[in-house]
């Protein structure tokens, strides 16, 4: 196939959007794991080493309170299920220079944005390209996280509250689109919540932990909708997340 | 065990199963999953997770419900209009800001 111009120098200027919004994002997690007084080192070295929003915050509480192995091994199963899907998809997306060692490598740097736009392209994508697009979002979230956690020593107390709401709402921006246009993935939202909400307030199941909350919530809804709301199979899986 | 080795522990056991989610399918899988069922749990999951996390922690997160839930209510609408997701949760940031001035 064609390698049209998909060199590093475009990856870097592709993934250059990506960088500056994974920064505001990485900042509001350090600072609020410096709220839960999780050490700057700490902080940084997660960001580093996973490279994912929500399963860093969730895997965060965890982390800040010493809680187990075994539910942080089924939190992160979970919640980044979604990036196998996507390397599914990459799979069939790179060309002949991605060998065992560029797969090994460039799987480390799947993240939601990064395989919107490396999906988004017309040709198959080499590897260059491919390292070229991850640069800069991960400097930007190493970077930011930095900032954020060294921040949130210093920052007033209300506005570091007022960044705590970040994530979330940036959460609420990936969910809702979506959902205008696919009643299932409503359906699943409205469920999710509504369990979720259930587990929370229920004074009954106040013995799970809040990971373990979260994980009961997904797959019992992801479930139960697949299973009234089939998605038909040329859907491209996960593509909108 | 001594808290900061823990947390290291914790940390990396974490980057260690997000790492494998991400480099098994690319590395080995070459076929499509045929089953539908498994397709669909798989497409619904990130929103399922996604909502979980955010409902109902998002009211809680800035030490004030009704900023929170002010905060809540504007994301929903720069949502609903499509906006980018560093200017909706920019826009959040700001409406809990400007109501904890306020009350």
């Amino acid at each position: 196939m064609e390698k049209e111009n998909l060199t590093f120098k475009k990856g870097i200027k592709d993934g250059l959007p990506i960088g500056l919004g994974y920064f505001p994002v990485a900042f509001a997690f350090g600072v609020k794991a410096s709220l839960l007084s999780v050490p700057v080192l700490i902080s940084v070295l997660i960001s580093m080493t996973n490279v994912t929003s929500a399963g860093q915050l969730a895997g965060l509480n965890v982390i800040a309170t010493l809680g187990s192995f075994l539910e942080i091994i089924i939190l992160q199963l979970v919640i980044n299920l979604r990036y196998g899907l996507m390397s599914i998809t990459l799979s069939q997306k790179v060309d002949g220079s991605f060998n065992l060692r560029n797969r090994l490598l460039c799987s480390a740097f799947i993240t939601d944005e990064i395989f919107a736009v490396a999906s988004s392209k017309k040709s198959l994508i080499n590897n260059k390209y491919f390292y070229g697009l991850a640069l800069l979002p991960y400097i930007g979230w190493a970077l930011g996280t930095v900032v954020g956690a060294l921040a949130g020593n210093i920052l007033p107390a209300d506005v570091s509250a007022c960044l705590n709401i970040a994530l979330y709402a940036m959460f609420i921006a990936i969910i809702i689109p979506p959902s205008m246009e696919n009643k299932g993935v409503l359906i699943t939202i409205l469920f999710s919540t509504a369990v979720s909400c259930a587990l929370y307030y229920i004074p009954l199941f106040s013995f799970l932990s809040e990971g373990f909350k979260i994980i009961i919530s997904a797959i019992l809804s992801a479930c139960v909708i697949a299973f009234i709301f089939p998605v038909k199979q040329e859907n491209d899986e996960g593509e909108s997340v | 065990m001594n808290p900061i080795l823990k947390m290291i522990l914790l940390t990396l056991t974490m980057a260690l199963i997000t790492y494998l989610i991400r480099a098994i399918p690319i590395t080995f899988l070459r076929r499509k999953i045929k089953s539908e069922y498994i397709n669909s749990v798989l497409f619904y999951i990130p929103y399922a997770v996604l909502s979980a996390m955010t409902f109902p922690y998002i009211f809680y997160s800035t030490g004030n419900f009704y900023t929170a839930l002010c905060g809540t209510v504007v994301a929903f609408i720069a949502s609903l209009t499509k906006r980018s997701l560093v200017i909706v949760a920019i826009l959040a940031c700001v409406a809990v800001f400007v109501l904890g001035l306020i009350i």
